[in-house]
This record gives structure tokens, C-alpha cells and sequence, in this order.
């Protein structure tokens, strides 16, 4: 048995255009109004940031379409007490409907990529007086590597570049993947053992911003964090010409080895991220408890241990999560401060 | 005692295990000695071959392969006389039975397990991603929480869950006394929980459990500790399980139909598990080679990822997605063809546009292996194809946006019944609209290249398989309790649980593409203070989420156990398997029904979709199943003895 037609049934479409105008103009307001992106440090990020609110603008009105009609259904057609046994009109379809459902999901889609298109085009531009800088990603740890004309490349853990001038990236990986990420510039790349990867930025805000691996790489993925700065011109250059000379010693001639546990040394990533040591206050566990690990070690295996982590692995560790390239990025000064304090710390 | 060691059985399987290991003991020595490896006996070596051994052995000792065996040798196959059939107590679902119903409820049950377990670990995740820092597990046990968290619930649960519930009432919906393979059935569904509990076991491997994501990227799945193998011998168990199963769907819906039960005459859950059998018979055989070449480039030595010697580590994840992706549809369609059901029997009303709803079904297929490499768009391959592929991706939404619309035009002017299917029904309407809007997002290249790997996607993921496909499958049990039971629900506590699932479920995972876009990666024990607030926030709405599922499973455990007995079409449906008894005669129909008309025929005055040629049929509701006991139908008790 059929139910008869009764009740409001002819204004409802009226109604729900009317609620539905409404809770889109509040939802795209919503919207637009969370803070969804970080800071914008690039001059990609705004067209990026861009093409998202416009897919806010097309997304809210199809959202609020599904679930007004869903709710307009529950409140006209519910069944009613002694509607039990009655069923509801027999509609099977109606062509001209679904060929409007069909044709115009489909114009606004190939509109909106095409919209992306041109702004993947404008992101990925070729600008003139690129900087070429190399990103090597390993476990856990990045390193940038600036090349110098004649000479050897400047490497870095932290990565220091000048604002306005376009960067291209070129990005490997040594172990595993890995992800080249600054939040604040929206792009990134994952670095790729056996090829190399490219993207370009151009930053255009002064800051600091952190770069974050985003591709799981094991262990130590949460902790694969580094810096960029973004500096004024004459900053970088004084930064670069700081690089190249050959390493300064402190005012006093001494380094603080405590220091450079806690903190690095701006080139190679403290100690402290990753091992526990009771006396610089770190707790962090990705590598050995270095109070235990280190106890009755002499000075000649620690450094050995810093240099060549993978000589002898502490019982259930594994190798390969430590990065090899502390002989790199610390200098033999630095390197003889870190031993010496690790020593007496936890040597013993 | 000998009968019963030689009888199929859990004490033969036992056996077949330990025989299974012995036997790779063997192989290991003997191969290890003949190249003059060091040690002869290598327990990693031991292990891998064990985990292909043993398993078989059990399955072989369980009695999956008697029937062929016997075949194979020539000696005389015992004729099938059906005493197989039914469960007379729990002990039946403990052994190789090849009945279809039987084999449902075994895959509903066991899936369900790994659907606890599984969520237990999304708990204990969110307990350590309450707070900043590590409080509560260290980083590799919280790697392999959310790896194993991913496997089990994408391979043992909602890829299963659906071959469950199809298995249970695909057969009697095309009016087929069985599936077409019955021995094949019961093999696949015994091969995985096999696969489960080598997933649960890595957790006891050295190195503890594999870590590499559900994704199992290689290089890093190569070089990860001995728990890796599990996943990758473990996914093969559960592919070639899906793989039997879609075979035997194609099968039986092609061949086994009821006289009259024309392609368009087909219910449309018929209609998504034969697409859905497509996906998988032609996509699956991908993951199991991408695992393989990790296998054997971990323990063989080869170097098919390896690019210092000529491998390529962007073809691992090509092949992985050409399965994946698809998978993505192979865990959604199934869902499409329940919520098909319920809105048109809850609505009162004919499916609007029928044969768009088929169609669409099978756009999805064709389109679904066409879209892989969105998931690749920041990995570094040519950068020409990424925009074919957006295109490719934006386009699939416009048969799935056909099937939104045609299920809201289907409500339109209905009856609704807003009992707890239908209310699991439109919260799948509009949750995964979400999870669709989100996904053409990330098929914008430009968004993709910032969220890609962040919240936004842990967001997206889980709006399309929990907002998507669990809502469906809790929707799909609740519709077929009666039917595979019985017994009716608890409706009050069904749908306390919709309303506390909706709720909490939003709670949960709305906020996730909020700080997804701010720049928090997914797959990271710790994070960045910014987030605390967020995180906490979100742990303490999943733990209610989490408390919600246990109001199914009590609704559930209880309404088996005590529920009022199910009349045999409490939803006045007109599809075949609600003509009859609750649960259904062991052999499905006394006679074979013929089908004359749709499925959907709601409203047209005298409309039926299916007569029984004894044309006492279909039943007055409650005649048979208020006297009937579980596995009794009218007139099947002879066939019984």
C-alpha cells in the first residue's frame, strides 16, 4: 500500500534552498576563517594556500548539499505511527536528473584542475639566478651542502639560505627514503636512494622554520627535525664566509663540550636529541643511554663511537640509526671537547 | 586416538604445524650445507621458510586439501553428501565446513576479532600521542602499533568483513543453494586467520614487530628487523584468501543465478561484490609480488630495490599502489551494494536509477586502476604524469557522486525507517561525502604536494574507511542479524551506538586535517608543543570512540545469545534471502525459487521479486522461524539426517 501524498511536500525544495544558502555561507565562513596553514615563508605558498580556499568555496556547498537533503528526508518522509505497512511512490529515475548529476560534478572538477594546473605550473617555474643547494637525507639526520666555485662544498645540518633569492634543491637520500619538508615554503620532495630529486622555493620572509622529514624512515623518524633559517643577503654571505674559513676557536680558545651536547653546533645535530645523559639533563631515547652505554668506556672508544657509530652496537640498538657523518660536520676540536667531556661525565 | 590424529581436525593441524617446521628445519640444513653456509642452521632462514611451512601444514592438517589430495592421487573422492553442512554446536565452526552460511559467520566473527585487537592498538597509539614526548611506548614499539594497526584492520578486517557478510547472503540473494566452490570457500576463509595471527606474532620477533607502515616501503622494509617477514609472508596468506574468494563470487554469480535472475535483475549488493571480485582477481596478484621482492631481497639477496646494484626503489611503491589503490575500492564497493539494500528497503522505495548504479559500479572498476600514482605525487617519479593522474583521481568522483545522489534521490518521498541500518546508512551518506571531498583535494596536486604525509591524509584515510566503510559494514550486520542469527538486536543500544559512533567518530578525526594542514606528519611518536592541545583533545574522543564499539559488541554477544527469535523478513524486503526462515534451511531452499521482477520494487502495487514453485512461498512472516530452531527450515529436516 502506498502512502498518500500529503503533508508539506511542495515547499520543502524552496526550504531547503533556502537552509542550504544559509549553512553554506556559514560553513565557508568556518572555513575560511581556521587558521589552517602555517606562516607563509615562500613565494609559493600563497598561490598554494590560495588554490585551498577556493576548494573550501566549491567544497562547503557540496557537503551542505548531501546533508540537507538527508536531514529535510529523515524530517518530511520519517515514518509516522500507523505508517508501518505503507511503502513510498514507485520512482525508478529520471534521465534528465542524472544526466545533471553527472555533467556538472564533472564541469567543476575538470575546472578546478585546471586551475591547479596553472598554479603547479606557476609554483614550479624555472626562476632566474637559481642557488643550487644539495639535501642528503640519512638516518636521521639532513645535511645541506652548499657548492663553492673551486673549491670544496660548505655542508651544514642547519640550513641557512637568503631571503628573495630563488632555491633549487636538489635532494638524495643515502639509506632509505626520505622526505625534504618546510612546511613554510608548502613543498616538498621525498629523497630517493639511487636518483635525485629537484624543487624549487623562493623565501621570501625572514625566520626560522623547521624542516621535518615526512616520509617514515624508521627509528628515529620523529626526531629527523633540522632548521632553516632565512636571513638577510649579508647574513648569509657573512654565514658562508664563516663556513669557509678554517674553524674558529671560541674567544677563549676553549669549547664547551656540554654545550655542544646539548645544543650542536650549528653543523651537526646535538647529541641530546637522541641519548640520554644525566649530566646535560637530556632524556630522549632513540639511541643508548650514553650514562650506561658509555660507562667505563676510555676516550679512544667514544671516539670511535662518535665518528663510526656502527663499529660496535650497544645490545638493542641497531645499527645504521645513527648518522655517520659526525666526522664531517664537527671539527677535531670540537670533536676532542665532546670526547673530553664524555668522558668525564660518563666514562669514568 | 589414531582416528583422531588421522581425521581432519585441530589435532592433525597441530600436527601439520610442527611437521611444517621440521620440514624447514630440513630444507634449511640441507641447502645451507650443500653451499657451506655458516651457521648450517640459520634461525632467520628457519623462520621465513617456517612461516610458509607451517601454515601450510596447518591448513593441510585441518583437512582443506583431503578432498583433493584424494583426487589427485586417484583414489576414490568421498561423494559429497553434505553432512558438512550447518553447525550443530561451536565445534562446527572450528573445522573446514563448506557451507556458505557457516563460512560467513566464520569470517564475520573472526574478522571482528582483528577489528578489537586492532582498534586496541589505535588506543594505545593515542595513549602516547596524548602528550608531547614519550610517555607510554618507545618508537619502534609505536612504529609497529601503527603498522600492525593498519594491516590488521585494512587485511583482516574490512577487506574480510565484507567477503563475510557477501558469503553469507550473496548465494541466497541470486537464489544458489551454495557458493559455486564450496572446498575453495572453506580454504579461503581458514587461510586467514592464518595470516592474523602471523601479523599479532611479529610483535614476539626480535626487533620486535614490523615497523615499516602498512605501506611497507622498500628500502626500508628490506633492511628492517626479522618482524618485517610477517607482514610480507603474512599479506600473501590474506591475498590469496581474497584472491579464492573473488574467484568463487565471479563464479557464482555468473553461473549460479536463479532461473529469471537477470544481470539487471540482480540486487545491487550482488552488483558490487561481482565488481568488487574484479578488482581483486586483477589487482591483488600486485601486492603479492611487491612483497615477494622484498622478501627476496631481504633474505635471497636480490636486488630488485637495491640501487647501488641497478635496483629501483620508485618501482616498489608503482607496483605496491597499482594494488592499493584499487584496494581502496576493493574495501568501499562492497559497502556501496549494502547501503544500496538498506536505502531502498528502509525507504520503502525503488533504488533510484538502477542501471546508473551498476553502471557507476563499474566505472569505479575501470577508472580505479588508472589512478594509482596520486598516492606518488611527491616521491620523485616523472613529473609529466602527475597531472593525467590528477584528472584520472578528480573524475572518479563523478560515478561515485552519481551513487550519493541517486541514494539521496532514493530517500526522496520515501517511508524512512530510521532504525539503527538506515541511521548507520546516512551517517554513511554524509560522512563520506566528506571523505570524498577530502580525497579530490588531495588529487589537487598543489594541496597534495603540502598535506601529503601529514594529518590531513591520517584524516582522509579514516573519513573514507571508518566514516566509509565500517559505518556500512556495522550497518550490513545489523540489517543481516536476523537473517544470520535468528535473533533481533537490541534497536535502543544500536542505536546509542550509532549516535555515540557519529559523534565521537567526528571528534576524533575532524580536527586530524586541521593539524594536518598546520604541518604535523602522521607516522611520529612525538611532535611539536604547537599540537599538545589538539592531540589530547583527540585521544580523549577516540578513547570514547573506543568505548563505543564495546556497546556493539555487548549488543551483539547478547542478542545471539538471548535475543527475541527473528521473524523471517522483519524488514518486509523483497530480496530472496529475507523469503526465508531466520536463519536459513541448511540448504538454502526447499525449492529454487524464480525470479520474476527487480529487486527494488517497493510501492508497485503487487510487486514480487522472486516465487517458489510450490508457490506456497513467499512465507507469512513469522510462520516457520517462531518453530523453528537455528539451521531448521520448513520442510529441510530430512535432508538433515
Amino acid at each position: 500500500m502506498r502512502r498518500e501524498r500529503s503533508r508539506d511536500e511542495k515547499t520543502p525544495v524552496l526550504w531547503m534552498v533556502i537552509h542550504g544558502l544559509i549553512a553554506s555561507a556559514i560553513g565557508i565562513g568556518v572555513g575560511l576563517a581556521i587558521e589552517w596553514f602555517p606562516e607563509q615563508a615562500s613565494t609559493q605558498a600563497d598561490p598554494i594556500d590560495h588554490l585551498y580556499d577556493v576548494l573550501i568555496w566549491t567544497s562547503v556547498p557540496v557537503f551542505v548539499t548531501v546533508t540537507i537533503i538527508v536531514l529535510f528526508s529523515v524530517r518530511n518522509f520519517k515514518m509516522r505511527p500507523g505508517e508501518e505497512q505503507l511503502d513510498g511512490p514507485p520512482i525508478h529515475g529520471n534521465t534528465r536528473l542524472e544526466v545533471i548529476w553527472t555533467a556538472l560534478p564533472a564541469i567543476v572538477l575538470v575546472v578546478l584542475c585546471s586551475y591547479a594546473w596553472i598554479v603547479l605550473t606557476d609554483i614550479e617555474e624555472a626562476q632566474a639566478n637559481e642557488m643550487r643547494i644539495n639535501v642528503v637525507g640519512q638516518q636521521f639526520a639532513w645535511t645541506f651542502e652548499y657548492p663553492q666555485a673551486g673549491g670544496k662544498p660548505i655542508k651544514s645540518t642547519q640550513l641557512y639560505l637568503p631571503v628573495d633569492r630563488p632555491v633549487r634543491f636538489y635532494v638524495k637520500a643515502l639509506d632509505v627514503i626520505h622526505d625534504f619538508w618546510v612546511p613554510a615554503f608548502r613543498m616538498k620532495i621525498d629523497a630517493v636512494p639511487g636518483i635525485e630529486t629537484r624543487y624549487r622555493v623562493t623565501p621570501n620572509r625572514l625566520g626560522t622554520y623547521p624542516v621535518v622529514c615526512a616520509e617514515l624512515c624508521g627509528l628515529g623518524h620523529s626526531v629527523m627535525r633540522a632548521t632553516t633559517r632565512v636571513v638577510t643577503p649579508a647574513e648569509f654571505n657573512a654565514w658562508i664566509a664563516e663556513r669557509k674559513a678554517p674553524v674558529a676557536a671560541t674567544a677563549d680558545g676553549e669549547i664547551d663540550g656540554k654545550t655542544l651536547f646539548t645544543e650542536g653546533n650549528g653543523a651537526a645535530t646535538a647529541c641530546s636529541a637522541c641519548h640520554t645523559l644525566a649530566d646535560a639533563g637530556s632524556q630522549s631515547q632513540t639511541g643508548p643511554d650514553l650514562d650506561e652505554a658509555l660507562a667505563g668506556e676510555d676516550a679512544e672508544a667514544i671516539r670511535q663511537g662518535i665518528v663510526a657509530p656502527d663499529a660496535e652496537i650497544t645490545e638493542g640498538f641497531q645499527a645504521g640509526i645513527m648518522p655517520k657523518n659526525y666526522g664531517d660536520t664537527l671539527s677535531d676540536k670540537e670533536l676532542d671537547a665532546l670526547v673530553k667531556y664524555l668522558a668525564e661525565v660518563a666514562g669514568k | 586416538m589414531v582416528a583422531r590424529l588421522r581425521g581432519p581436525g585441530m589435532i592433525r593441524a597441530a600436527l601439520g604445524t610442527a611437521l611444517g617446521i621440521a620440514v624447514s628445519y630440513v630444507i634449511i640444513f640441507i641447502m645451507r650445507s650443500w653451499y657451506d653456509l655458516d651457521p648450517v642452521l640459520d634461525g632467520f632462514a628457519v623462520l621465513e621458510l617456517s612461516l610458509f611451512l607451517a601454515p601450510i601444514g596447518f591448513l593441510i592438517g585441518l583437512g582443506a586439501f583431503d578432498y583433493w589430495f584424494h583426487y589427485m592421487s586417484g583414489r576414490p573422492t568421498r561423494p559429497e553428501d553434505h553432512s558438512g553442512h550447518g553447525a550443530k554446536t561451536w565445534r562446527d565452526y572450528f573445522r573446514v565446513n563448506t557451507d556458505h552460511k557457516v563460512i560467513g559467520i566464520q569470517y564475520v566473527v573472526t574478522s571482528f576479532f582483528f577489528f578489537f585487537v586492532g582498534g586496541l592498538f589505535a588506543m594505545l597509539m593515542r595513549a602516547e600521542l596524548a602528550q608531547p614526548g614519550r610517555q607510554f611506548v618507545d618508537p619502534n614499539t609505536f612504529n609497529g602499533l601503527f603498522s600492525v594497526h593498519a594491516s590488521l584492520l585494512i587485511f583482516l578486517f574490512i577487506i574480510p568483513v565484507f567477503a563475510g557478510l557477501a558469503n553469507y547472503v550473496l548465494p541466497l540473494m541470486i537464489g544458489a543453494p551454495d557458493m559455486i566452490f564450496p572446498r575453495l570457500n572453506a580454504l579461503s576463509f581458514w587461510m586467514l586467520p592464518l595470516a592474523g595471527i602471523m601479523m599479532l606474532m611479529s610483535f614476539a620477533a626480535p626487533g620486535g614487530s614490523f615497523a615499516s607502515g602498512w605501506t611497507a616501503y622498500a628500502p626500508l622494509s628490506v633492511t628492517a628487523p626479522e618482524g618485517q617477514v610477517f607482514f610480507t609472508i603474512g599479506v600473501q596468506f590474506a591475498g590469496a584468501s581474497s584472491i579464492a574468494t573473488a574467484l568463487n563470487f565471479l563464479a557464482t554469480i555468473i553461473t549460479m543465478r536463479a532461473p529469471g535472475m537477470s544481470f539487471f535483475r540482480m540486487p545491487l549488493l550482488v552488483w558490487a561484490n561481482f565488481s568488487t571480485s574484479l578488482l581483486v582477481v586483477i589487482a591483488t596478484p600486485f601486492i603479492a609480488v611487491s612483497q615477494f621482492m622484498v622478501l627476496f631481497d631481504r633474505s635471497l639477496g636480490f636486488n630488485f630495490f637495491d640501487p647501488v646494484d641497478g635496483g629501483d626503489v620508485l618501482m616498489y611503491q608503482h607496483i605496491f599502489w597499482f594494488y592499493s589503490h584499487p584496494a581502496v575500492y576493493i574495501m568501499m564497493l562492497p559497502g556501496f551494494g549494502i547501503i544500496s539494500e538498506i536505502i531502498a528497503v528502509k525507504s520503502r522505495k525503488p533504488i533510484f536509477g538502477y542501471r546508473m548504479m551498476a553502471f557507476s559500479l563499474l566505472a569505479i572498476v575501470v577508472l580505479g586502476f588508472t589512478v594509482w600514482a596520486h598516492h606518488m605525487f611527491v616521491s620523485g617519479m616523472q613529473d609529466w604524469i602527475r597531472v593525467p593522474m590528477m584528472i584520472t583521481t578528480a573524475i572518479i568522483a563523478v560515478p561515485t557522486g552519481i551513487k550519493i545522489f541517486s541514494w539521496l534521490a532514493t530517500l526522496w518521498r520515501g517511508v524512512l525507517h530510521l532504525d539503527t541500518p538506515m541511521l548507520f546508512a546516512l551517517g554513511f551518506l554524509s560522512m563520506f561525502t566528506l571523505g570524498g571531498i577530502s580525497g579530490v583535494m588531495l588529487a589537487i596536486i598543489p594541496v597534495t604536494i603540502h598535506v601529503s604525509d601529514t594529518y590531513f591524509i591520517v584524516a582522509h584515510i579514516h573519513y573514507v574507511l571508518f566514516g566509509g566503510s565500517l559505518l556500512t559494514i556495522f550497518a550490513g550486520v545489523y540489517y543481516w542479524f536476523p537473517k544470520m542469527t535468528g535473533r533481533m538486536y537490541d534497536e535502543r543500544l544500536g542505536k546509542l551506538h550509532f549516535w555515540t559512533t557519529f559523534i565521537f567518530f567526528n571528534a576524533t578525526f575532524a580536527p586530524m586535517h586541521i593539524i594536518g594542514v598546520q604541518g604535523m606528519p602522521r607516522r611520529v611518536a612525538d611532535y611539536a608543543e604547537e599540537w599538545a592541545g589538539w592531540n589530547l583533545a583527540i585521544s580523549i574522543m577516540s578513547f570514547f570512540l573506543g568505548v563505543s564499539a564495546l556497546i556493539f559488541a555487548y549488543n551483539m554477544i547478547a542478542s545471539w545469545r538471548g535475543g527475541p527469535r527473528a521473524e523471517s523478513n522483519p524488514w518486509r524486503a523483497l530480496t530472496i534471502e529475507w523469503q526465508v526462515s531466520s536463519p536459513p534451511p541448511i540448504f538454502n531452499f526447499d525449492s529454487l525459487p524464480t525470479v520474476v521482477g527487480g529487486p527494488y520494487e517497493y510501492g508497485v502495487p503487487g510487486a514480487v521479486h522472486a516465487v517458489f514453485k510450490d508457490a506456497e512461498v513467499p512465507q507469512p512472516a513469522g510462520a516457520t522461524a517462531s518453530g523453528a530452531g537455528r539451521g531448521h527450515g520448513s520442510g529441510s529436516a530430512e535432508d538433515k539426517e
